[in-house]
Order: C-alpha cells, then structure tokens, then sequence
C-alpha cells in the first residue's frame, strides 16, 4: 500500500507524456466491455498484421521527422513497390526461375524504393526543398508510376513463398508482428547507441549547429529519407502479401497520414530532434485499434476518417503544449 | 530617377519580385496550340478551357493567399469534393441557394483550419491534413459515398451553360470576378499587406503591431471558400455532386502559385502569377489532349499525374535556383 | 511634473521562476533614460510587460498619471510607446514604404491603400533623418545601419511619445552608432522620451540623462547620469564592493606571453561573397591573434572562410603549408574549432544533454563499430565538467536548462576536446556574466599556455587589447595592419581602425 502511494506520488500525470498510453488503456477497456469476441486470438492476428504495415511505415517516418522534416510520399512508395513485385514474379523470368524470381521480386522493388528516398533526400537536402512539397512529387506521380507500369490492372499471386511475408506465423504469432519487433530493435539501437543517430538527433535539434560542428548534414537528411523509403517499399510488398493481390491505386492510399499520425501519437516532436522508435509502434497500435473498434461497432469507414483526422489534432495540440 | 510610383509593368509581371517567365511561358504555349491545332484557338476550346479550368484558378488563387503567409493548405480538394455534394443537394432550391450554401459549407471547413491553426497552434500541414481527412470522410457520409446528381430542372444548370452575353459561361466570370476582388485586397488593402508581411516575417509583423490572428485566420477562411466555390464549379461542370473528386487538388494549386513565382516560404508572390500558373498547368494537359487526339502519342490518364509530378519537380528546381539567385543580391 | 511613464511594484513569474520582483521604473517626458543590469536582472522582462508582450502578475503601469492597461504590441504603439528591437523586427522581402506605414497606411476615399501618398510619407520621415533611399526597393537590399533607421522611422511616424531602444547600436559601426545617436538627440529636442537599453557603458554617458539599474529582478537604484561614475555603476549592477572590481581591474585573459612557435596556419589574400576581398595573416603555435575591426569589416565572415563555411572565390587558407579547407568536417579533421558567436542559433541543440553537446564535434573519433564509445563518453565528458567547472546537474541535464556562461563552457568544452591546433573564438564572452567571464578567459589563457593558438574575435576593445599577442586590423574586407603586443592601447587600436580607412578611401 504504502508502496502505492510513493509509485503514485512520483508519478504525475502528464498527457503529453502519457496520454498515448492512457488511451490505449482506455481504448482497450472499451474494446473488452463493448467489441464482441475482442479476446479472439483470431482478433490479435487481424489487428496485428494490420498494425504492422503502419506500424513499419510510422518507424521510418519517425526517423524523417526526427530530421525536422516530413514524408508524404509514403503511401504512393508503397504502391510503387507493391506493384513492382507481383511485374517481376509474373514475368517469364520470374516464372522460369522461381527461386531467383522471388528474391528479385522482394530484392528489386525495395532498391526502387530507396532510389525514391534519395531523390527526395536530394531534393530536400541539396536543392533546399521544403520537405513537404519536395515529398508531394512522389506523393501524386508515385502511384501514378504504379498505375502506369500495371495499366491500372489488379495483379493477383500465387506464390506461397512471397505469400509468406503476409500470412506466415512464428511461434503462433504472425511473421509481420516479429518483422516489426526486429526492424525496431535495430531502429532503435541505429537512434540510441549509434553515430548516425546521434548525427541525426543534432541535425533536427540544430541544422546550423550540427554542421559547424562537422556533421555531414546533407548525407544524415539523405540517409533519414532512405530509411523510411526503403521501410515504405518493404510495407507495400507485405501488404501485397496478405492480399495475395496488387492494386496500385489503393496499396498504401493515406498510409502518410496514418504514419504521421502514429509518430505524434508516439511523441516524436514535429519540429525535429526527437525520435521515439517504440513510441511510434505505440502509436500505431492506438491507431489501428480506433480503426478497429470503429469497425467492429459497426461506424463506416468514412466516419473512421473523420476519428483519425481529431486524433491527429489532438495527439500535436498536445504536444504543442508539451513544447511550451 | 524612376519614377517608382508609377505603374511598372516588368515588375508588376514579376509579381513583385521575380519569375515574369511564367507569363512568356504562357504565351509560347498558347501559341504553339494555335500553330499546330487546328481547333485550338477555337471558341469551343477556349471556353471549355476556360470553364473545366475555372475551379483550380480559384482554389490557386485561395492557396496563393495562404503560401503567402508561408502556410500551407491541403484541405482543399476534399473541401472542393464536399462543397460539390452540398450544392447538389442544394441545386432544387436553385443557384441562390446552392452557391452561396456551398461556400459557406467551404468557408467553414476554412474556418476549422483558422482555428486549429490560430488558436490551436498546430502546424498549418498538419492542421489541414487532419481537415482534409475529416472532409473526405464528411463527403462520404453526407453522400453516401455515392454521386449526388444536381437538378437539372433547377436553374442551377445555368451555372455552367448559359453564357452572359453570348460568350462566357458563367463560371468564368465569376472567376474573374474573384481574381479580381482578391487582387484588389492583396495589393491595395492592409489586410492583403498584412498577408505579405506575415510570409516575410511573422514575429516581426507582431512587433510592428500587426493582427497577425486576423490575417492568418482570414488566409484559412478565404481558402475555404475558396475551396467552396471550385465545389459549385465541379458540381455544375460534372452535373453532380462528387464525393471522391479533388485527389491531388492540393498539388496543383501548390504547383499553380509555384510556377507563378510565389516564394513558398512567403512574402512575395502575386495574384495575378497564381492565375497565370494555373493557366500554364492546365494548358500543358490541353496541349497533351490535342496531341493524344492526333495520335502522335498515346498516353493514359494515369500519365497525368506522372507528369504533374514530373511539371512541380521542374517549377520547384527553378524556383530554388531563384530563390539562390536572389539571395545572392540581397547580400 | 507627472512622469510619462510609472511602472511600480511590478511581479512577473515565468512558470513559477520568479523573474521580477517590486522592480520599477519611471521615465519623464522627453528625457534618454537608460536601463542596465547584468543578463538575467530582468531589464529586457520588464520592458515586453511595458509593451504588451507579457502580461504582468502584479503592480502598477501609469502613462502620465493613468491607468496603462496594454495587452498587445499594437495597443502599445497607438497608446505612443514604439519599440525598437535588438533583432530587428521588420520584414526585409517587403518594400521600405511597406514597411514604415505598415498597419497604418494612408487611404484613397476607397478605403484602399493609396501607394503614392505612402511612398511620399515615407520619403518625408527618412529625409528627417538624413537618410535618402528609393523606398519602393526591398528593405534587405539596404544595410543593417540603413534598417535599424528605417525602424526608428517607423517609431516616429506613429507619433510615439516614447520610443524603448534594445540595444540598438549592437550591430552598428561607430559612423552609424553616431547617426544613431543624433536621432535621439532630436527626438528628445521634440519632446520624445527614449528608454535606452544598451550594456556599452560609454554610450549611455554620451547620450543618456537618468539611469536605472537592476539586479535580480528588482530595481536598485535610479541616478542622474552626470552625477554616477562608471565603478559605481558597475558595482551596483554586481552588486559587488566598489574598491574589489577596482582590484580586479585586468581581464583574465593578460597573462604570461610565451614565445610563439611554429606557423600552423597561413591566410593568404581570401575573397569571398560574403564581404572579404584580400585578407593575409598566420596563426602560430601558442599565440592568440585578435582580429580588430569595425562591424562589417570582415571578422566573422574572415573566420567562417578559415573554417570552410563559405566559399572562397580568391586565395587560399594553408594549414602546416598544405592546402586546403573546404568544409567545416574537414576543418575539424585538420585540427581546427570554431566557437561561434551566436550561441542559440549555431552552437546549442537545446533538447540534447550536456553529454551530447560537448561530444558532438568529436563522435567521428568516438566511433567504435559505428556505435558511439558510451564509457570513453562519458568518461571524456566528467572530465571537462569537472575541469571547466559547468554548474550542471549532471552530464544528462539538457543543455537548455543551464545558464548562458555554462552553455557557453560546454560549448567551449565542445571544442576543447577535440584537442584542437587552433580555436577560432568569436565573441566568447558576449551574454556571460562576469563571473563566467573571467572564468572562460583565464580556460582560453590556461590552453593557450599548453601550446592552443586561438584566433580571437571581440567587439570588446579591452579584451582584444588585454589578450591577443598580435592584433590584425579589418577594414571592408582588407587586412590592413598588424598590431603588436605589448604596446597596444585602445586608443592605438582604435586609431590603426580609423587612420588606414582614410588611406583606403584617397
């Protein structure tokens, strides 16, 4: 009891510190009173391979953020690289040399997403772009490059290998939950321990700074952009994967806006300088988890919409406050 | 010396400050079509042009306002889709109902944004991203995420058919007339200087005793309705209220004051540019149609956006090689 | 006579931290009345409360014997009270015109703005102040001198009754500072009152009438000017004995002068876009260069050319003889530190920790597997706080908690342990208080005996005069002379600044 109280007294509640953790509380509070069948581990292997996605996306956009930029393009490379996959294993390369077929069809849609990352490090970094419009180019004319190269055409697949990304399990648990684990363990050691993080850290707290005290600002921008490109083109190939179909016009459509919205929801400051890995996954969680409940209560996608849009606000007028 | 009071056209075409290129751009463009399509200088193409146009000069126009105070606004399609299913809804009760009643619903999406950004302090994208979403979803709901067809018994239709003396669509002229009223409040109105001095500087503006507030919140209101009325144009044009349109509307209009010259991080830009941008970006599609319609290239819909993307890359690298270049003169 | 304006009793507390306590301050109509203290004693708080940018918790503001309730700037200027900001605070992409009539344009009957009676206006008040520019041209395209002028314009145009300068002459050079001060002199001649905020002693005898001096948030005392001398000032600014800072005379940076060593850096004939058109000078082992020269005459900008910041379009920087220095990274693989001067927007990155701060120049040497040393860190890190006596609470305290001085030893520190061959100083001691002051010479004097050369930039003339071994003299953009200790005075110093302009100029 006693002991309690002192965890109590120390702990002062801040909401812009725990407010991401008091809503997942609440949310899951709800969710166990009103969602039917809540407790499914059918509902836990839904919400997590739908969280992962977002989830993978939100680390990277973190890692943007932290720069004291934004990427829009997210969702478009996302579609970019999904619709690359199923071109390659569909194609009489691809189905003559099944092996090679795959490792290319994962390989080759992840380099064109990182190709993407640079040109919009190059952009904002070299050329002094703001982000937001430097991001935007790819943001319309990536998924149009998607649309182009499948004439609009859904792809289906077949190919239990690839499938894997989407519906494999470890341990019980989907191969996607584990995938986010790692991807995040090695973000957040590259934020906490490394040179780069530290570089990366000192660039969004202190551009002018950071580069008089020799930080290669340029390649630590470029570096940033890379990482979420290349983290986008892997989410679009697993969600390809779930679906065992490409749809370039709706792989990854608003997944920008689910990215940024788990980051601030995770803490990571917009004006750059902070980059809360695990924070991000948190994030994505309570973002995932008000989809669901929407959902599973029977309110339209649409409103949904409407739900994520107030959460964002919420989650960065908190935050303002925090920064005060 | 010059007489600096005087009206000086070079610099009226800079726009206050540079990239007149927009203008001889323009009028190259123009007369290319006029030499290689036979139809081009038509009227028919002229005021369908002009009229399927209209809607993104506005919503350029209302986005010139806000980049100028270095914001942004990424609402405005999905205000755009919203407004087109409100003035459907609305057109039974006739035009006097439905325009104004949709741009009052954009002009309250504007006021959303004013408010989160001026009072709520959020980051202008953010703000807008967050309106953006809520209209879209608002744009399904009230709709049903179905077309709301106007009716056409109502004179409603006039809006984009009957045409004021003879020649111009309605559209058009209430185009012009609100390019026209917002140049006058750029540059001959406090509020509009106020505007310009926020992009130039925001915390020195409030030193100076400026109402940084009003003009902000303004800015976000105006490119609401501006948003509103491009809805009533989109609704008329397509003869339906269109809950999913105004997907990459942002884009354009960005790219529209872009290429005008505007500088993104504001305090300099011009109507007047915004317009012509818009005109510019449109005519590029124009020209594109002409030559799908000759069949010396074949390119789908989905090229559209590739090269809308590919037009902003070009507008923003010679933007930034201005802005270098005028930096060098100013030190 | 009822004064302009009566402030007492006033309390204002920023998030529990008490920035003022009962200070006060009265100012009479049409007087030069100054405020000074030490950073921190709540000179700059008091004033925004006077002019609506805070509001305050207690106490009194009177204007002429009324109740004075201002809530914004905009409110202040229309009750008579213009400011003039130490950062200027005008818009440089907009015209001149726009930017003295902002918000208070002339009208054509339309209610719009009529542009020609406000270039007109505008041409009207300039030439008042001697100053004859085409007013439709962009404020940035004109020096700081011409748009601190045009600020003041702008105060004048709104018929202030006074007009609160903060530290307006900090960025002028002597010719300006002396426009400058010719203005006030005609304010005041019109009745204008002027609050005038500066920390050059020497100014405020020049042109002030009444002082009030603060300390801690409070006010100490209000003086006739004529009737202070400067150790009195100084003491109750300190709130220090008198006959002690007597004692303490000497900066801490004259000390022993060491034979200097080998030449390590040349500087041969630099030009660059920033200003510098033929600058030569070399830097040897154990000494300390002072680079002399009015503002603008190319200090800073001759420090970021040696430190590969801005691109140099003549001559060449030779480290031990070899060229050449590109870029900062570069600059600090050769061995080289540059403190800069404006330590918010180029030295601190506020969310980060003491630990990270001093550590950031020298990660890629702390680089073990592409992992930061953390043990070697912090290690590293103990022992320049403990060295350079950082009042922290700890290595993880971030740097944004700590004072001005000991941000500005941990950004010494930054440098420091590098180990660097050269240090370029500029301005360290700007915005310490004295304590930190001495502290940080007597650390640069203490490395400087270990064999560190430092090239030393300071408005301070007695600093510069104290410290550098040698003094190379600017003047716009050329190195003109070089002055030798010992044997340099102010006074030889300032004389080698004005008598080669004069050559120059014939």
């Amino acid at each position: 009891m006693s002991m309690a109280s002192t965890v109590c007294s120390q702990f002062r509640f801040d909401p812009a510190r725990h407010g991401a953790l008091a809503a997942l509380v609440v949310i899951l509070c709800f969710n166990l009173i009103v969602t039917p069948n809540f407790l499914h581990t059918q509902t836990l292997f839904v919400n997590i391979s739908q969280v992962a996605t977002i989830a993978i996306v939100a680390m990277g956009m973190t890692i943007v953020i932290a720069t004291g930029g934004i990427d829009l393009s997210v969702g478009a490379i996302m579609a970019l690289s999904g619709a690359l996959a199923p071109l390659i294993f569909l194609s009489p390369f691809g189905l003559a040399n099944p092996g090679l077929g795959l490792a290319a069809a994962i390989i080759i849609p992840i380099l064109a997403a990182l190709c993407c990352g640079i040109f919009n490090g190059v952009m904002v970094s070299y050329f002094n772009v703001q982000p937001i419009v430097a991001t935007l180019i790819f943001f319309i004319s990536g998924r149009g490059l998607a649309q182009v190269l499948t004439n609009g055409n859904l792809q289906t697949i077949s190919n239990p290998s690839f499938s894997y990304l989407g519906t494999g399990k470890i341990l019980g648990l989907p191969f996607q939950g584990w995938l986010v684990l790692a991807i995040a363990l090695v973000l957040w050691w590259l934020v906490t321990r490394s040179m780069f993080g530290r570089q990366l850290l000192a660039v969004g707290g202190n551009e002018r700074a950071a580069r008089l005290s020799g930080i290669p600002v340029e390649r630590v921008k470029i570096g940033a952009y890379v990482i979420c490109a290349g983290l986008s083109g892997l989410a679009g190939l697993i969600v390809v994967a779930i679906n065992s179909a490409s749809d370039a016009a709706r792989i990854g459509s608003l997944m920008e806006l689910d990215a940024i919205a788990a980051a601030v929801v995770g803490g990571t400051l917009l004006q750059g300088g902070r980059a809360p890995i695990f924070g991000a996954i948190l994030g994505a969680v309570i973002i995932q988890l008000v989809k669901y409940t929407l959902l599973a209560n029977g309110v339209a996608d649409e409103v949904a919409l409407i739900a994520k849009a107030a959460i964002i606000i919420g989650a960065v007028y908190l935050q303002q406050g925090r920064r005060d | 010396m010059l007489d600096n009071t005087a009206f000086d056209l070079r610099r009226y075409l800079q726009g206050g400050g540079h990239s007149y290129g927009v203008w001889l751009a323009l009028i190259a463009l123009i007369v290319f079509g006029v030499l290689r399509y036979e139809n081009f200088g038509g009227a028919y193409n002229i005021s369908s042009f002009l009229n399927y146009n209209a809607m993104f000069i506005v919503i350029s126009v209302g986005m010139c306002f806000v980049i100028l105070t270095g914001g942004i606004d990424l609402s405005v399609g999905s205000v755009a889709a919203f407004t087109s299913v409100v003035a459907a809804y609305l057109s039974p009760m006739g035009l006097q109902v439905a325009l104004p009643g949709a741009v009052l619903a954009g002009l309250a999406f504007g006021a959303l944004n004013a408010f989160f950004v001026v009072a709520m302090n959020i980051p202008p994208f953010i703000a807008t991203l967050a309106t953006m979403l809520g209209a879209k979803g608002g744009a399904l709901v009230i709709s049903g995420a179905q077309t709301i067809s106007i009716d056409w018994t109502s004179n409603f239709t006039k809006l984009g058919m009957e045409q004021v003396w003879g020649i111009l669509p309605w559209t058009i002229v209430i185009t012009v007339l609100v390019v026209a009223a917002l140049w006058i409040v750029l540059e001959r109105s406090s509020l509009g200087r106020v505007v310009l001095a926020i992009g130039g500087g925001e915390d020195a503006s409030a030193m100076m005793g400026l109402n940084v507030t009003r003009a902000k919140a303004f800015v976000y209101i105006l490119s609401g309705g501006c948003a509103g009325l491009a809805g009533v144009f989109l609704a008329s044009g397509f003869g339906a209220g269109q809950p999913l349109e105004g997907v990459g509307w942002e884009l354009s209009a960005i790219a529209s004051v872009v290429v005008g010259g505007t500088l993104l991080t504001g305090g300099m830009g011009s109507v007047t540019a915004t317009v012509a941008g818009a005109l510019l970006l449109g005519l590029v599609f124009n020209i594109l149609n002409f030559e799908n319609g000759r069949g010396t290239i074949s390119l789908s819909a989905y090229w559209q956006m590739v090269i809308r993307g590919g037009f902003l890359f070009a507008v923003i690298i010679l933007q930034s090689r201005l802005a270098r270049a005028a930096q060098k003169e100013l030190h | 006579m009822t004064d302009l304006i009566e402030m007492s009793g006033i309390g204002k507390a920023f998030a529990g931290v008490v920035a003022l306590r009962d200070a006060s301050l009265a100012i009479r109509p049409g007087e030069v009345h100054a405020i000074i203290g030490q950073n921190g004693a709540g000179k700059s708080t008091l004033i925004k409360i006077l002019t609506g940018v805070y509001r305050r918790d207690e106490g009194s503001v009177q204007m002429a014997g009324e109740d004075l309730t201002i809530s914004t700037p905009r409110e202040a200027q229309d009750a008579g009270i213009s400011t003039i900001y130490q950062e200027l605070s005008l818009v440089p992409l907009r015209s001149v015109t726009e930017n003295v009539m902002m918000g208070y344009e002339p009208r054509t009957r339309l209610g719009l703005i009529d542009w020609k009676a406000a270039h007109a206006r505008t041409r009207e008040i300039l030439a008042r102040f001697g100053v004859e520019i085409d007013v439709t041209r962009q404020l940035g395209r004109y020096s700081t001198a011409i748009q601190q002028l045009v600020a003041i314009a702008r105060a004048v145009s709104l018929d202030a009754r006074l007009v609160i300068m903060d530290e307006a002459t900090s960025s002028l050079d002597d010719q300006e500072i002396e426009t400058l001060f010719s203005v006030v002199r005609e304010l005041k001649k019109s009745g204008v009152a002027v609050l005038y905020i500066s920390h050059f002693l020497s100014e405020l005898y020049e042109i002030c009438d009444r002082v009030t001096i603060m300390r801690d948030g409070r006010t100490v005392a209000t003086h006739e000017v004529a009737q202070t001398t400067r150790l009195g000032l100084v003491s109750e600014m300190l709130g220090r004995d008198a006959s002690e800072i007597a004692a303490a005379g000497q900066t801490a940076l004259s000390g022993e002068r060491s034979k200097p060593g080998a030449t390590l850096l040349e500087v041969d004939g630099l030009g660059t876009r920033t200003g510098l058109r033929d600058v030569s000078f070399e830097i040897r082992k154990g000494e300390i260069v002072g680079l002399g020269g009015l503002l603008g005459s190319g200090r800073t900008e001759s420090a970021r050319a040696i430190f590969g910041l801005d691109k140099l379009l003549r001559g060449e920087v030779r480290h031990h003889a070899a060229p050449v220095i590109d870029t900062p990274a570069r600059a600090i693989a050769l061995g080289m530190g540059f403190l800069t001067e404006d330590r918010k927007a180029d030295g601190i990155i506020p969310h980060m920790s003491v630990r990270e701060n001093i550590t950031l120049a020298l990660l890629p040497r702390l680089r073990r597997f592409g992992a930061v040393d953390r043990a070697r860190e912090r290690e590293l890190v103990q022992g320049y706080i403990d060295a350079l006596q950082i009042k922290t609470s700890g290595m993880e305290q971030p740097i944004r908690e700590l004072s001005g001085g000991n941000q500005q030893k941990v950004l010494l520190a930054r440098w420091l342990a590098l180990e660097p061959e050269i240090l370029i100083l500029d301005e360290p001691t700007r915005g310490v208080d004295v304590g930190a002051k001495f502290e940080i010479q007597s650390i640069i004097r203490n490395q400087v005996a270990k064999g560190l050369a430092v090239l030393l930039i300071s408005s301070e003339f007695e600093e510069l005069v104290e410290g550098a071994d040698r003094i190379v003299v600017l003047q716009d953009g050329y190195s003109v002379t070089e002055l030798q200790n010992p044997g340099i005075t102010e006074s030889a110093l300032i004389g080698a600044m004005v008598h080669h302009h004069e050559r120059l100029a014939s």
